[in-house]
């Protein structure tokens, strides 16, 4: 039932995207969302297609998956693109009906909108199917580390957002168990109107509560017992390293902001003499 | 009335990187006023295939009978089926949430659609039947202790008056006296009521105490299906996956190995005790 959904969807293989670092792929990604706003050409379009097609292969996820992970952001991409094709008001005209008009340049940015989302979203998920979220928050907090300077609890930040993650199949799992058992007692979730609806959530939530103080009482607990005292002076069992790859990637990814900067500049050059 | 199981089979989050075989192909019938045990390893698809036979898991393939009836066609009543099949899940006592115990025992057969009166009638039959004390039933579910909250959960499903009843390891975590009450009410109940009983349990002391029959399932399928005598025969193979026969079993076929004249089939204390008795009136004479 409901744990078929999946939440941070991570993607079990062993590839060379899986390997790498993960403060190399968040940063990676960051740069590679920024350069998808930068560029504003057909041409750079191309160059992160390439791009994309290039780390989805060496991944090893299955298309399909990664297709699926688009299926939430369909409305918003459907409201962009309306907004942006009927909304824009400079250009030549296409097409009017009424108050409604499409322009050349509606058109240009509502396609190039369109892209733009599907590329971030595709992106930002090749990155969640191949780091574990145990290793996106070392990542997260080996890399905001300098923040500790300015007394940013980092380390604490980062503990909770891994027991956080730690929880979600858990609490999903807990949830389901609950749900199974009140329905064998005759539970009704599904009929009645929308008070009905939520007063048979009762059963579900209070047992769901306790179980997670409960959950979290013992792993507080636990903590204490053996002498966590927060991130002063600890070490890590398995540290950070950056390995040949992990530069190679750096590497192929600063070519890669050339190849947008290079390709922006030459085409823009060229509108500007024609 | 009986359950037949025809070629089930369940698969865990189909289609996805983490799909998973729970049970593969299960046939079984259980007939009416049996009192069955089901053990298996840890991970065996016990727990997968109890959750079929009130409707709660649908298999992936494969027929489920309810009185001749399959369950998978539409328009089944499935509440119907749900309250004739009780299942008490494991670790029962997660699921109470009610403000007291009285309240909470009450919920099942208030679903059913029973007046508050008889509702409240069968609660305290249901809480009497196992063992706990009326001073105890205005009181919260959370203010128990975790055997009291394990039986409060436990009459929940009992109050439904369901005719098939499924533990799920009700004894987990218990200590031996709770445990001995637990299943000594149940073993009486399906003696007084003749409701069937499906007991999951990692005990073999516990199913060979109380139980006709035994399926011992490994890895998704089922091994071996009999009485408890003729299952806890293959007690080499019960260890390899995991199982064992019970105590008392070996030590009879230690004294037999020692030439005192017994049989080594027994799986229980009693009978044992008779079997050496006997064993032993042999020797004399």
């Amino acid at each position: 039932m409901i744990r078929d959904i999946t939440i941070g969807q991570y993607y079990p293989a062993n590839s060379i995207i899986h390997r790498l670092d993960p403060r190399v792929k968040i940063v990676c990604t960051l740069i590679y969302m920024i350069s998808l706003f930068v560029i504003n050409n057909v041409c750079g379009y191309a160059l992160a297609l390439l791009f994309l097609v290039f780390v989805i292969k060496a991944s090893g996820v299955p298309f399909k998956f990664i297709v699926k992970g688009l299926k939430p952001i369909v409305v918003l991409l459907l409201i962009t693109v309306l907004f942006n094709l009927f909304l824009t008001g400079t250009g030549t005209i296409l097409f009017q009906a009424g108050f409604l008009k499409i322009t050349d340049q509606g058109l240009r940015t509502a396609v190039f909108m369109a892209v733009r989302l599907v590329f971030l979203i595709m992106g930002a998920s090749i990155m969640t199917f191949t780091t574990t979220p145990n290793a996106l928050t070392d990542g997260i907090e080996k890399l905001l580390h300098p923040l500790n300077k300015i007394k940013v609890p980092v380390h604490e930040v980062a503990m909770m957002m891994s027991i956080a993650l730690r929880f979600i199949p858990i609490l999903l799992e807990e949830t389901d168990k609950i749900m199974k058992a009140q329905i064998a007692r005759g539970a009704d979730f599904e009929s009645g109107n929308i008070i009905q609806r939520a007063k048979s959530m009762i059963p579900i939530l209070v047992p769901l509560f306790v179980s997670a103080f409960r959950r979290a009482n013992d792993l507080a607990l636990a903590m204490e017992a053996r002498c966590y005292r927060g991130g002063e002076g600890r070490t890590k069992m398995k540290p950070l390293l950056y390995k040949n790859r992990d530069y190679m990637a750096y590497a192929g990814m600063i070519l890669y902001t050339i190849a947008v900067v290079i390709v922006g500049r030459v085409l823009s050059f060229h509108v500007w003499i024609f | 009335m009986s359950i037949k199981l025809e070629h089930i089979n369940y698969i865990y989050s189909e289609g996805t990187a983490y799909e998973k075989a729970a049970i593969k192909d299960i046939c079984l019938e259980i007939k009416e006023g049996e009192f069955i045990g089901i053990i298996g390893h840890t991970g065996s698809g016990k727990s997968t295939l109890i959750q079929h036979l009130n409707g709660i898991l649908k298999a992936t393939s494969g027929e489920l009978y309810c009185n001749g009836k399959n369950i998978y066609e539409e328009g089944y009543p499935m509440k119907e089926l749900r309250n004739y099949v009780g299942l008490v899940f494991q670790y029962p006592e997660h699921q109470l949430f009610e403000v007291d115990v009285m309240k909470d025992v009450c919920f099942g057969p208030k679903n059913q659609g029973i007046s508050p009166e008889e509702c409240e009638k069968r609660a305290r039959e249901a809480l009497e039947l196992v063992g706990l004390k009326e001073k105890y039933y205005t009181r919260s579910p959370f203010d128990l202790s975790g055997g009291q909250k394990r039986r409060a959960a436990i009459a929940g499903v009992l109050a439904m008056h369901p005719q098939v009843l499924v533990l799920d390891e009700p004894t987990a975590g218990l200590d031996p006296k709770g445990r001995d009450d637990i299943l000594e009410q149940i073993s009486m109940l399906h003696k007084r009521t003749n409701m069937t009983v499906i007991l999951v349990s990692h005990s073999m002391e516990d199913i060979a105490k109380y139980v006709d029959r035994i399926i011992v399932m490994n890895k998704g399928e089922v091994m071996y299906e009999g009485k408890p005598k003729e299952v806890f025969r293959h007690y080499k193979e019960l260890e390899k996956i995991g199982l064992a026969a019970p105590q008392v079993t070996y030590v009879m076929k230690e004294l037999k190995e020692k030439g005192i004249p017994v049989s080594d089939d027994a799986t229980t204390v009693e009978e044992a005790v008779e079997e050496i008795l006997r064993g032993m009136k042999g020797a004399v004479k």
